[in-house]
């Protein structure tokens, strides 16, 4: 399907897709997309492909198709037409040009958010149909460039921001150290083996948001957690492995992580809030390992701050009185059932909660999710048009008064940024531990 | 001579420090290391603001306090290694003497089994090397990962970068960039990628895990691939005599031990990694998962009877091979395994089981409800401490060291095997 030619120009060239595509023959389309829907493909792909009756239900769920006034190209079945049934119903005969258009509905179309699996009357998981055109793209080479990037990075140093070997142990100290200013016997505790927990995060904490660390110490050791991080690889979480379809990197990836909690002796990885980097420990990742669950407990961070609360670990000196909202991560509430925790963390720490609607498993996407925020610059205009709705939500609960929107992840995060910048909705965002951070009973500094 | 039989092998219990006083000494004192032979233990403390020092038995190791220390370990030949770092620079203090040369930072520390070589990876003006007992590499690369040591400590080894790469230029990434350097010296071929890598018990040669290009993984020995390529792989080993090398391989989404390019064993494993052989080379076990969601140890590629659902991990022969242990990990519980049969006891942690040196008694430090004690052959120590380190048999098998913590003091304990065992 043709694509209108406005769009095209609001695009950036992606030399991913481009040069991918330069360099693919017939041949090595037919074979590639045959290899994987006849090889890797079970009884799964199959059911799903023959039970869907096409009837469109799913398309009311989706952001992309809501906030394109219904445009049938961008509902979840529609999604599924223009891939792979095009390649199953031509025998995977199809040509560049659909390639190119497959990836882009693929990485940048759809967030894999899971969201129209609960509005299908056969739980139909269209985003796993999704990632099987990923694998596909992945193995043709056309994964768009800026999310290959931080495959790449995966693939070097086992995190997703290029952090070198000594920048992350020096971040840690370097936290250690501002942390103390604060609290003068604080630790960040470096390979501590036998430590009851191993806090884990992705890598731009350490690359750009270094204070997310300091505020997770300083809540660990106010808590009077035994905790530790690990000083070598191991200790990132993130995975866009798994979004690009490369799914032996993202085994590689998560073995280290299971394997480093595993050295350290650890009994749980708490992980920080992010939402992606679960889906990835908690149900991706360690399967494709061989995993039916984490081998070592993974706590995410909503449960984490919930699990203390309740135990009275940490007390809250002043709860934050602007009205807050708050956003369901699809990974951690669709994929993990945090959203009653979530709440009640919102409770303890805040004095008044708007709920936006629809809210808990049925929320709406941030539309930066499933990689598609990886893919960068040239589709970030895409992004925050294809997620209309979530700004129509947002206004909607700032209309009813709230002032802060939480969003315990960091994709989300960075899109809802985009989203609120972009409407011009006017909310601040904050973490959890934002919040927690600034509200707990800490010594007097 | 077995340098344990000149250890202390009488009977009883002995307190070596106080670590309480050293509470009341320091700021704060961080976790304790203890000597192989328990006659020492260490600990970094914080003297004052953004002054540390190591307390051993109650003194500090030199006189000099740094800013910061990190990563102390004892060795297994009793030197006491630690990171310091003064003015911004990074170096490693061995029995508080530091390196000579600084560093704009250290960390990654490898040792060798008997504790006489250590190496390091360093970063100076953002290049990056290693360091082999105070000597650093010539060459130095934009970028290094997956530092190794050989077994006999006289090579080192890492993947380097040697090619530049613009900001996300993944076409010039794809061609690749990376490469295997030998105490600095890279190997002419070129790869994606480098992972994990093994040096041949003797050191002249290193086999490691590459990506030729997105798609194809091999093993590269000395520079040069294997023939043939699969989806990916995971860590070579060296047989221990007969220069062959082994790497699990993925084929087909199924796991396969492989031998110089060549089918091993003959079954394959929805996972298998760290083959393991003994020290004779005569057997060789890994870690598999017979079927999804099930993990537990095949011996020379027959797979035990007993399984585990989450873990199994700590894979260790006796010194003679005969005999093989691992730990699995069944929801919280963590089990012994030996030969196959898995101890009664559960815990909330174990560590790597010990064999005693005629490999007839397998002892481990395990972990309850947060006290630490010593298990062997399936008994439990009567004594439950906040702190223990790995069991040390004597020499003949018949005693045990135990080093502990009891209420804040540390403890060295010689008692008879057969006070625990029976
Ligand atoms: S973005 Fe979400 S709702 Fe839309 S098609 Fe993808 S998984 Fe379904
Ligand atoms: S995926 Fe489900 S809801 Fe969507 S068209 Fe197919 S059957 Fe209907």
């Amino acid at each position: 399907m043709a694509e209108p030619a406005e769009e095209k120009e609001k695009k950036g060239l992606d030399i991913g897709l481009e040069k991918g595509v330069s360099k693919l023959t017939p041949e090595k389309i037919e074979q590639t997309i045959n290899d994987v829907l006849d090889k890797e493909c079970g009884p799964r792909f199959k059911t799903y492909v023959e039970t869907c009756i096409h009837c469109g239900l799913c398309s009311e769920a989706c952001h992309y198709y809501l906030s394109h006034d219904n445009d049938p190209r961008f509902s979840p079945v529609g999604k599924v037409k223009q891939t792979i049934w095009e390649m199953l119903r031509k025998k995977g005969k199809v040509n560049g040009e659909f390639i190119k258009r497959a990836a882009e509905i693929t990485h940048t179309e759809c967030n894999l958010c899971k969201r129209c699996a609960m509005y299908c009357p056969f739980g139909i998981d269209i985003a796993y149909l999704m990632t099987v055109v990923r694998r596909i793209i992945h193995k043709l080479g056309c994964t768009p460039q800026y999310i290959q990037d931080t495959a790449h990075s995966h693939s070097v140093h086992y995190n997703q921001m290029w952090v070198k070997g000594d920048e992350w142990p020096d971040t840690l100290q370097w936290q250690e150290e501002e942390a103390q200013a604060e609290i003068p016997t604080l630790r960040i505790p470096l390979e501590k083996e036998g430590a009851e927990i191993m806090y884990s995060v992705i890598a731009p904490e350490p690359k750009f948001q270094a204070q997310l660390i300091y505020q997770a110490a300083v809540i660990m050791d106010q808590a009077g957690v035994d905790w530790t991080m690990p000083a070598t690889v191991g200790w990132d979480n993130s995975d866009m492995a798994m979004f690009t379809g490369d799914s032996e990197l993202m085994g590689r990836l998560k073995r280290a992580h299971f394997e480093t909690a595993a050295r350290l002796k650890v009994k749980r990885i708490v992980m920080g809030e992010c939402g992606h980097a679960f889906r990835s420990v908690y149900d991706m990742g360690n399967r494709w390992l061989g995993w039916q669950m984490p081998p070592i407990p993974i706590v995410h961070a909503i449960e984490f701050y919930a699990e203390i609360l309740r135990a009275g670990k940490i007390k809250v000196a002043k709860k934050f009185s602007r009205p807050v909202t708050l956003h369901d991560p699809c990974n951690v509430v669709r994929g993990g059932g945090l959203h009653e925790d979530a709440r009640y963390v919102t409770r303890q720490l805040c004095e008044t909660l708007v709920e936006m609607h629809p809210n808990r498993e049925h929320n709406y996407c941030c539309c930066a999710g499933g990689g598609v925020i990886n893919c960068g610059p040239p589709y970030k205009m895409k992004r925050i048009e294809g997620n209309r709705v979530k700004a129509e939500q947002l206004f909607a609960a700032k209309a009813r008064g709230a002032e802060v929107l939480i969003t315990p992840c960091h994709n989300c995060h960075s899109g809802l940024h985009d989203i609120v910048h972009h409407y011009g909705v006017g909310l601040e965002i904050k973490f959890f531990g934002d919040i927690l951070y600034e509200v707990m009973e800490k010594p007097e500094g | 001579m077995d340098e344990r039989s000149n250890w202390d092998w009488e009977p009883g219990a002995r307190t070596v420090a106080d670590l309480n006083q050293w509470k009341e000494q320091y700021v704060w004192v961080e976790e304790p290391y203890v000597r192989p032979d328990g006659e020492a233990v260490a600990a970094i403390v914080n003297v004052d603001e953004g002054e540390f020092t190591v307390c051993v038995n109650g003194s500090p190791w030199e006189e000099n306090t740094y800013e910061k220390i990190w990563h102390l370990r004892y060795l297994a030949d009793g030197r006491l290694f630690a990171i310091i770092s003064e003015m911004g620079e990074w170096t490693v203090s061995l029995d508080g003497a530091p390196w000579e040369t600084k560093f704009g930072y250290v960390w990654n520390p490898i040792f060798t089994e008997d504790g006489r070589s250590v190496a390091v990876s360093f970063q100076q003006d953002m290049q990056y090397g290693m360091a082999l007992n105070g000597h650093c590499w010539e060459s130095t690369y934009p970028t290094m990962t997956n530092a190794a040591l050989s077994p006999d400590g006289r090579h080192t080894a890492a993947a380097v970068q040697v090619a530049s790469i613009g900001e996300a230029d993944i076409q010039t990434f794809q061609q690749g960039c990376f490469t295997v350097a030998i105490d600095g010296s890279p190997w002419e071929q070129t790869f994606v990628n480098v992972w994990n890598m093994a040096f041949s018990p003797d050191g002249s040669r290193l086999a490691a895990e590459v990506r030729l290009n997105l798609y194809e993984y091999t093993i590269a020995v000395d520079g040069v691939a294997w023939n043939s390529v699969y989806n990916t792989v995971w860590e070579p080993v060296f047989h221990p005599t007969d220069g062959s090398v082994l790497a699990p391989v993925r084929l087909g989404g199924k796991w396969w031990l492989y031998c110089d390019g060549k089918p091993f064993w003959d079954p394959s494993f929805v996972q298998l990694w760290h083959p393991t052989f003994s020290s004779d080379g005569r057997r060789l076990a890994a870690v598999v998962a017979p079927k999804f969601g099930r993990w537990t140890v095949a011996l020379d590629g027959k797979p035990w009877s007993a399984t585990f659902r989450d873990m199994v991990t700590d894979l260790v022969f006796s010194p003679d091979g005969s005999r093989l242990a691992a730990l699995g990990k069944e929801g919280p519980a963590w089990k012994v395994a030996v030969d196959g049969r898995v101890w009664d006891n559960a815990f909330d942690m174990a560590w790597q089981p010990v064999f005693s040196p005629d490999g007839r008694r397998v002892a481990a430090k395990v972990e309850r409800s947060g006290k630490y004690t010593i298990a062997v052959d399936d008994r439990l120590w009567g004594r439950q401490c906040d702190a223990v380190w790995h069991p040390v048999f004597s020499p003949d098998g018949k005693r045990m060291l135990i080093r502990a913590v009891e209420n804040g003091e540390f403890v060295r304990h010689v008692i008879s095997v057969a006070d625990i065992a029976g």
